[in-house]
């Protein structure tokens, strides 16, 4: 991509493959990047290539960087293989394959030295650069024997450059034919088309001379992971959390979180009458979805719905409701870039201050923010429990990075905890009790109990509404009930900040320096830091914040630090501004913003950098 | 059918309650508003079924009408929605807990206005509910600015004249799906009775525009939607009369002159025709009627269209006869296995 790049340090020499590491090989630590035009079919390739490469064993992740367009437009998709595991994207591109005569010339300048190009050879690109690897492959005539069909060879010249890498780097064919089989699983012939294209750009690429220094070499690394894309670890954890109503609209980047969720329902959620333990339903616009949500939640459902930027926006009226009438609902938010429609296939942190006080009035909500795809998973089920417990509504902060890009993790762990279904108050209570008031405090921690409609008792009714109401959900305007209610709404945010996920240090808490990040910036961050403290003898104490409303430690991690660098993927700082809320005003000077609002995944070097600027090294 | 009723006055119904235990909070709407006569119909529908009011769910939006649900069934939980956003909420409410038997009250503002959205995706999703329009073509709440029902020509007493065509939510409703569909006026005691009782055992959604004055606002010389008015213009198309299920029918009728509707639960809509010829089972002829009615400056009112078989949105979500909301963990959180092998398949 035409992002300007400095010039990397040279990368070290992967020690764990040592021995069968010749010098000057980097093995295991370097980035990809396939760029084509949409639509062309590559998606398919790359996930061929990155399943080959974590089948050996080898940490990878993949990243699609692509536009709001069908087909045409051009598309990248990074693959990083990182021995030491990190998934950040990685902000050099060490080998580039350009298919994209549109992009090309721009994709190769903005390459470092030494970094190799396979490259559709009618470009002819390689007088552009003496200081780059070029291998021109003629895509066109290597796949020419595999089929006579035109239509199918310009799909499977896209197979035919995973090839031609495997025998460049060093990836096991075996590996590509077994992760092409997979991929195209249950169709035969596309099988063993891919399988020839794939060996006869292997067989084509036997005739280069290798000249760049990098290769994939087995290790034990993948053992037992999985490969998922956040939206489908999201449905996942909405599955397992016993999630019964979902409602929704589809937008971009979250319209697959719902897609996954319903092939999953379909699967494992029809009841022992064979009828469905579960509703989707999709809504005229967010508008409903949310209203459904809502609605649902109301009469005891464990609803959710699933948008982004420009639908949340849609969904402030009732997020309001849901507050003030407290009522329980999941929302996740896979925030892409605004403001407006802004850039809707690529990726941010740009709802959360709007999102954290959500409508008009005095507004506030419970934000969770999964760090990663294992965390999409858990938060989904905690996400429940907090809306229920808290009766109001949750919404899970992901964004397009995490939520559409395929992450390696462990295993999800079988939620051990049962359902948090919150203060219910069923018929036989409503006995033992005489009645209850809806919106009084007895506990002390400012949630009310409630009933569900259709409970069985003449004292189980009570009026739901978004206007002025007492503790007995009575129509009031008088101010100090007004007041009173109002106060106990904020005590009840008060008591959420030691239930919501706790922040997770990372660091001895003693450094001068601290970094505080949250969402899909953490694989960035946690490698910056390392960055940080190899090549520039810079400690910094790193703090993961996972929930607002914040809990104490977020404060206190300011308090123990002299500079506190608050990371995130927008322009304004808004987790920064949150914090700046809740801080004494002498704190507030001690944070500073890093800011990253380019859309593309965050990237370790550039977290690093401009920490090292700021600190004036 | 045996009744086991207290020998007491007051009369109690089938279930044993009397009708006090139907009745809601104090009106605070205006003196004389269509809006009252409404809600004692609706008290009295569900009084004279012998219907669990806990069983039943209210819904409304914003605006006078809406305020309503206030005014009656206080035994029964209630939700006062958004502006224009009530049928969202009903319909997550009726996914959640099927069982619900929902009534919505909404106005003309509330419905053909701010929430028109909403309200055709209700219709085509034929939702079981009831849905009664309290219709006054004005804004009540806000001081008496037109709504998109008021016809061509009303004019407010400020002397503003609405120039733009009225929505008919009826013939939308028609068009769009929904499979009770009725005009009534708030003064007709008896029309709207039967109706409504229609209505509340109808299994789909059943549409009700009641036209309902504003005694404030918009029952004045020139207004198209006041008592003076409605007494004039309204044009009944049936005779209506509503036998529930749990009577045994004992009066015959011609078929001749008179359409039996059999409806979900076995109870009978029985339409005396006024007007030959007209067949509230046939949806383009309905629509054509009303059109031709808003032209000739009638008020069509009585059964428009009914069709007691058409499939609900529950009916097309497969979804299990118990309510979602009330399934247990066991069921609706798969076991370890389960997530075992999605966690192979993703190996």
């Amino acid at each position: 991509m035409s992002v300007p790049q400095p010039t990397a340090p040279q990368p070290t020499v992967a020690k764990d493959s040592a021995r069968r590491t010749e010098p000057g090989q980097v093995v295991n630590d370097f980035s990809i990047q396939v760029a084509t035009p949409n639509g062309s079919g590559s998606q398919s390739s790359n996930t061929v290539l990155l399943r080959a490469i974590f089948q050996m064993g080898v940490p990878v992740s993949g990243k699609n960087l692509f536009p709001s367009n069908i087909a045409g437009l051009p598309t990248w998709y990074t693959i990083r293989a990182s021995k030491d595991g990190w998934i950040a994207r990685k902000k050099d591109v060490d080998v580039l394959v350009a298919m994209n005569a549109e992009t090309a010339r721009e994709d190769v300048a903005a390459l470092r030295p030494g970094a190799a190009v396979v490259y559709d050879a009618p470009l002819g690109l390689s007088s552009t650069r003496a200081d780059l690897v070029w291998y021109p492959v003629p895509f066109d005539r290597v796949v020419e024997p595999v089929t006579g069909d035109a239509k199918l060879r310009k799909l499977l010249k896209n197979m035919a450059y995973v090839g031609v890498l495997a025998r460049l780097l060093d990836v096991e064919l075996a590996e590509v034919e077994r992760a092409i089989v997979r991929q195209f699983a249950r169709k035969a012939k596309a099988q063993q088309l891919n399988v020839a294209a794939a060996r006869a750009g292997f067989e084509h690429a036997a005739a280069l001379e290798k000249r760049d220094p990098f290769f994939v070499r087995r290790m034990d690394a993948t053992r037992g992971k999985i490969i998922v894309d956040g939206n489908a670890a999201a449905a996942l954890g909405a599955l397992f959390a016993g999630v019964t109503v979902v409602t929704w609209y589809p937008i971009t980047p979250s319209s697959s979180l719902v897609e996954t969720l319903i092939s999953y329902l379909k699967q494992y959620r029809i009841g022992a009458d064979g009828k469905a333990t579960y509703a989707v339903v999709q809504a005229e616009d967010e508008l409903a979805a949310v209203g459904m949500a809502i609605g649902a939640g109301w009469a005891g459902a464990r609803a959710m719905t699933a948008t982004a930027g420009p639908g949340v926006s849609l969904m402030s009226e009732f997020a309001g409701l849901g507050y003030y009438a407290e009522i329980p609902a999941v929302i996740f938010d896979v925030q892409r870039v605004g403001p407006s429609t802004g850039l809707p296939t690529r990726t941010s942190q740009g709802d959360v201050l709007s999102t954290a006080f959500l409508s008009h009035g005095d507004t506030q909500h419970i934000l969770l923010f999964p760090g990663s795809v294992a965390e999409c998973f858990t938060m989904a089920g905690e996400a429940f429990d907090l809306a229920e417990r808290f009766q109001t509504p949750v919404f899970v902060m992901t964004d397009l990075d995490l939520g559409m890009n395929n992450w390696m993790s462990d295993p999800f762990p079988y939620p051990e905890r049962p359902l948090d279904r919150g203060k219910v108050l069923s018929r036989e209570d409503l006995d033992r009790l005489g009645g209850f008031a809806r919106y009084r405090d007895v506990d002390g921690d400012g949630i009310g109990w409630r009933t569900l409609p259709g409970t069985d008792h003449p004292r189980a009714a009570y009026f739901t509404r978004g206007t002025g109401h007492d503790e007995e959900a009575v129509y009031s305007e008088k101010a100090d009930v007004f007041e009173r209610n109002m106060e106990r709404l904020a005590r009840k945010l008060e008591t959420a900040r030691s239930s919501v996920p706790a922040p997770e240090l990372h660091g001895g808490g003693r450094a001068r320096v601290g970094i505080v990040a949250y969402g899909s910036s953490h694989p960035a961050v946690a490698e910056a830091r390392d960055q940080l403290r190899r090549e520039r003898d810079l400690d910094a104490d790193y703090l993961r914040v996972r929930a607002y409303p914040f809990s104490r430690e977020v404060h206190a991690f300011v308090e123990q630090h002299e500079r506190v660098y608050v990371v995130e993927q927008n322009r304004d700082g808004q987790l920064a501004a949150l914090l700046q809320l809740d801080l004494a005003p002498e704190l507030a000077p001690r944070l500073r913003k890093v800011a990253h609002l380019d859309g593309l995944p965050l990237d370790a070097r550039s977290v690093s950098d401009e920490i090292l600027g700021m600190e004036g090294r | 059918m045996p009744t086991p009723a207290a020998p007491a006055a007051p009369r109690s119904n089938r279930i044993g309650l009397t009708v006090i235990d139907y009745r809601g909070g104090k009106t605070t709407l205006c003196a004389g508003c269509g809006h009252n006569a409404i809600s004692e119909r609706i008290v009295e529908a569900y009084f004279d079924l012998g219907i669990a009011p806990e069983r039943v769910a209210k819904f409304s939006g914003i605006g006078c009408s809406s305020k309503s649900p206030a005014y009656f069934l206080s035994r029964s939980h209630s939700f006062n929605a958004l502006h224009g956003r009530m049928p969202s909420v009903a319909t997550g409410a009726l996914l959640a807990n099927r069982g619900l038997l929902a009534i919505g009250v909404s106005g003309d503002g509330d419905t053909a206005s701010i929430g028109i959205g909403q309200f055709v995706h209700l219709m085509r999703r034929n939702l079981p509910m009831v849905y009664v329009i309290e219709n006054n073509g004005v804004y009540g709440l806000t001081k008496g600015q037109f709504s998109a029902t008021a016809d061509v020509g009303s004019r407010l007493k400020t002397g503003v004249v609405n120039e733009l065509p009225p929505i008919d939510t009826c013939a939308l409703a028609i068009q769009l799906g929904a499979s009770y569909v009725g005009r009534s006026f708030s003064g007709d005691k008896k029309q709207l009775s039967a109706m409504l009782k229609a209505a509340i055992v109808h299994r789909g959604t059943a549409m009700l525009d009641v036209v309902s004055p504003c005694v404030t606002f918009n029952d004045h010389e020139g207004s198209t939607k006041s008592y003076a008015y409605m007494k004039d213009h309204d044009a009944p198309l049936q005779e209506l009369s509503f036998v529930p299920a749990f009577e045994d029918i004992t009066v015959d009728y011609d078929p001749g002159s008179t359409i039996d509707v059999t409806l979900h639960d076995g109870s009978h809509l029985r339409l005396r025709k006024l007007e030959d010829g007209y067949d509230p089972s046939d949806k383009s002829r309905s629509v054509a009627r009303l059109m031709d009615a808003q032209a000739r400056g009638e008020v069509l009112t009585g059964v428009l269209y009914v069709d007691p078989k058409a499939p609900t949105l529950i009916d097309s979500l497969d979804v299990t006869e118990a309510p979602l909301a009330s399934l247990p963990e066991a069921v609706t959180r798969p076991p370890r296995e389960a997530l075992e092998e999605i966690m192979a398949s993703l190996r």
